[in-house]
């Protein structure tokens, strides 16, 4: 039997942003594999890398952040060395990418039905007879009403749900194998969040499309993802099965991190607080960054870094991680 | 839209009407009409006389009102110094200045827009900088600077290009065109340089730096994520989104290249009405400097209307109807 291969692997992927006072780390060997028609959620407080790690992928680093070591595997195939003129073939076509302000991520002077069939041209083989069919039926699978008739209409004459469904339909318009979703939701009205997070998990389903949805919504991430990564200061701190993220974390900062969120702590009396706040990038402690904030902290966490623990699929950056046993006491 | 365009036209005319009263007001308070009509010897019939047929006499509002049904109608009255119709000297002397404003205009908008496109997108390179370093030039040396120093470099030195006049010209009816003869084109290429070099910088920096902020957008980011050519993200989204802001800034650089047009058309004695109007400045001849100021002002409205109904052909946010959210 061949063990299929990921959709999405990241080898150690590192991204440094070179400065008048020092390089930054936004992203520190980040390694996970996305399998096909696997949804990885991407959690983590604001500044995590969770964006960085999502735009190294596609190649979309604002210079001076570069990759600096690891790989972005696509299918098997090395994607982060490629030249920019080969990057732009993948782009769209099979690494589709939806960002956080609908309002914002539409040429405002095109119309919906150009922004569309333009992206279909440049990747598919086909006429603009054809194109602009597409471009129909990708409307009406995202769920805008009468398709056909929105073709010409301007991103403003849409509302921000429906032009977030607009970017989705474009995102996936040359049928990508991979989404990259950075936090789809965030800018909408809490009304319309989940039908936009339904749309994308029944177009994964239907498609068998491996999706990275980055969002620190833990009630999106329980309903959506099969996988869950916890990043903390460029790190992966945990990733693990969504079940054992939110039900048995081993991670102290995912423990508390769940242990913050209203959706994920259901039952529990009342929220607890983690203490404290993330380092910054160029304040980053010896060995673990989370160690300061840690109420299991020990000598050693301060000085051994890369601590891990678990298997390839469900593993833990902690040398005192908790145990199953002891959460049920 | 139509409201839109109802609205502004009547804010200009407006404008012109304001412009109207100072061109008259030139009439009567800069210099004696009667004084530079007739000469020194006068009896007081004459004079009064003279008051009488110019209707000097009526009260204000009433010969304002006259001195503008007869501008409307093309009548700016005799030059004092040519003893002619103002009308038919501007007549003959717009051709020269519109061709050479054209000329520059184009130039302007051409390599300005050129530029500065390539300026943002090549932001790092040495080329983008030695232009952008080259541009500071065209920004702070003064018009009559940069055409000595061509007139000193290509007309003195190396002989190439003339510096003086609009070489031969080929009536068509009325108007006197030099882009139809080598010696009337040859002519253009200094002046045309002198008077476009200043807009053309400024077109070029704002472009430039509006291509800039446009490219840190998150619709150019998206269109790069989706894997679009260079040139389509460049051109089709880039370039169209600065546009606003560039044809407002464009419209008001044409204007002023028609009003700055005085200074090279002294520079190199182009027969426009540029000179034509520093000549009469020197002989206080005021009906055809009144008349300069209106065409200038009609030409300046004008204009400002255009670019206003160009905004809402660019940008479809500002088309008030043609909503069906
Ligand atoms: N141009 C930059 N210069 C310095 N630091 C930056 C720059 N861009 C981003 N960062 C830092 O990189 C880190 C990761 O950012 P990001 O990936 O956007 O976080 P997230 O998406 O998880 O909120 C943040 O700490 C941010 O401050
Ligand atoms: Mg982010």
């Amino acid at each position: 039997m061949t063990v299929p291969v990921p959709v999405l692997s990241l080898r150690d992927l590192t991204v440094d942003i070179p400065t008048r006072h020092g390089t930054l780390r936004p992203v520190d060997q980040v390694s996970w594999d996305i399998a096909r028609g696997e949804i990885l959620g991407v959690v983590g407080e604001s500044g995590a890398g969770k964006s960085m790690t999502g735009n190294a992928v596609i190649g979309l680093l604002d210079p001076p952040a570069h990759i600096s070591g690891g790989q972005v595997l696509l299918e098997g195939e090395r994607i982060d060395d490629l030249p920019l003129a080969k990057m732009r073939r993948i782009r769209g076509k099979r690494i589709g990418m939806v960002f956080q302000d609908p309002l914002t991520s539409l040429n405002p002077l095109l119309t919906v039905g150009d922004q569309l069939t333009e992206t279909i041209l440049r990747h598919l083989d086909v006429d603009r007879e054809e194109a602009a069919q597409r471009a129909i039926r990708g409307l009406d699978e995202v769920g805008i009403p009468s398709a056909r008739n929105r073709m010409g209409a301007y991103p403003h004459e849409f509302s921000g749900g429906m032009r977030q469904r607009v970017v989705i339909a474009l995102a996936l318009c040359a049928e990508p194998t991979l989404l990259i979703a950075d936090e789809p939701t965030t800018a909408l009205d809490v009304s319309v969040q989940a039908q936009i997070i339904a749309l994308l998990k029944r177009l994964c389903r239907e498609r068998g499309m491996a999706a990275m949805l980055i969002t620190h919504d833990m009630g999106v991430i329980a309903e959506t993802a099969d996988r869950v990564a916890v990043m903390y200061a460029g790190r992966l701190a945990e990733i693990g099965p969504v079940a054992q993220i939110v039900g048995q974390p081993r991670h102290p900062y995912t423990d508390g991190l769940m242990a913050s969120t209203p959706a994920a702590s259901a039952g529990q009396a009342r929220l607890r607080q983690i203490p404290g706040a993330m380092p910054r990038l160029n304040a980053l402690p010896d060995g673990c960054a989370f160690s300061p904030r840690c109420p299991r902290a020990q000598d050693r966490c301060r000085h051994d870094p890369r601590p891990r623990v678990g298997e390839a699929d469900a593993r833990a950056a902690c040398w005192f991680p908790i145990e199953p046993e002891e959460d049920a006491a | 839209m139509l409201a839109f365009i109802i609205r502004r036209v009547f804010q200009s005319v407006i404008v012109l009407l304001a412009v109207g009263l100072v061109a008259f007001s030139m009439f009567r308070f800069v210099g004696d009409p009667i004084e530079n009509l007739l000469g020194q010897e006068r009896t007081v019939q004459d004079v009064e006389r003279l008051r009488e047929t110019l209707g000097l006499n009526d009260p204000f509002p009433v010969q304002y009102a006259r001195f503008l049904g007869r501008a409307v109608q093309g009548d700016f009255g005799i030059s004092y110094r040519q003893s002619r119709p103002v009308a038919q000297i501007i007549a003959e002397r717009a051709p020269a200045t519109l061709e050479l404003a054209f000329v520059s205009g184009f130039l302007a908008l051409t390599v300005g827009i050129g530029l500065g496109v390539f300026t943002a997108i090549r932001r790092d390179g040495w080329a983008a900088n030695v232009i952008m370093s080259a541009s500071l030039i065209g920004v702070s040396l003064p018009t009559f600077l940069i055409g000595i120093l061509l007139i000193y470099v290509f007309g003195v030195q190396l002989r190439w290009l003339p510096t003086f006049g609009r070489g031969e010209v080929v009536q068509l009816g009325w108007w006197s065109t030099g882009f139809l003869t080598q010696s009337g084109l040859k002519s253009l290429i200094l002046p045309a340089i002198t008077l476009g070099l200043f807009q053309m910088t400024l077109i070029m920096r704002l472009v430039r730096s509006e291509m800039l902020e446009v490219l840190r957008q998150d619709y150019i980011r998206f269109a790069r994520a989706r894997g679009l050519a260079a040139k389509s993200v460049n051109f089709r989204h880039a370039l169209k989104n600065t546009m606003v802001p560039v044809i407002t800034v464009t419209g008001l650089q044409l204007g002023a290249i028609i009003a700055f047009a005085i200074i090279t058309e002294t520079v190199f004695q182009w027969p426009g009405v540029g000179l034509l109007f520093i000549n009469a400045v020197q002989f206080v001849d005021i009906p055809v400097m009144a008349a300069y100021l209106m065409l200038i002002s009609v030409m300046f409205v004008m204009i400002n209307l255009l670019v206003d109904i160009l905004y809402v052909w660019v940008d479809p946010r500002l088309r008030i109807d043609g909503r069906h959210a």
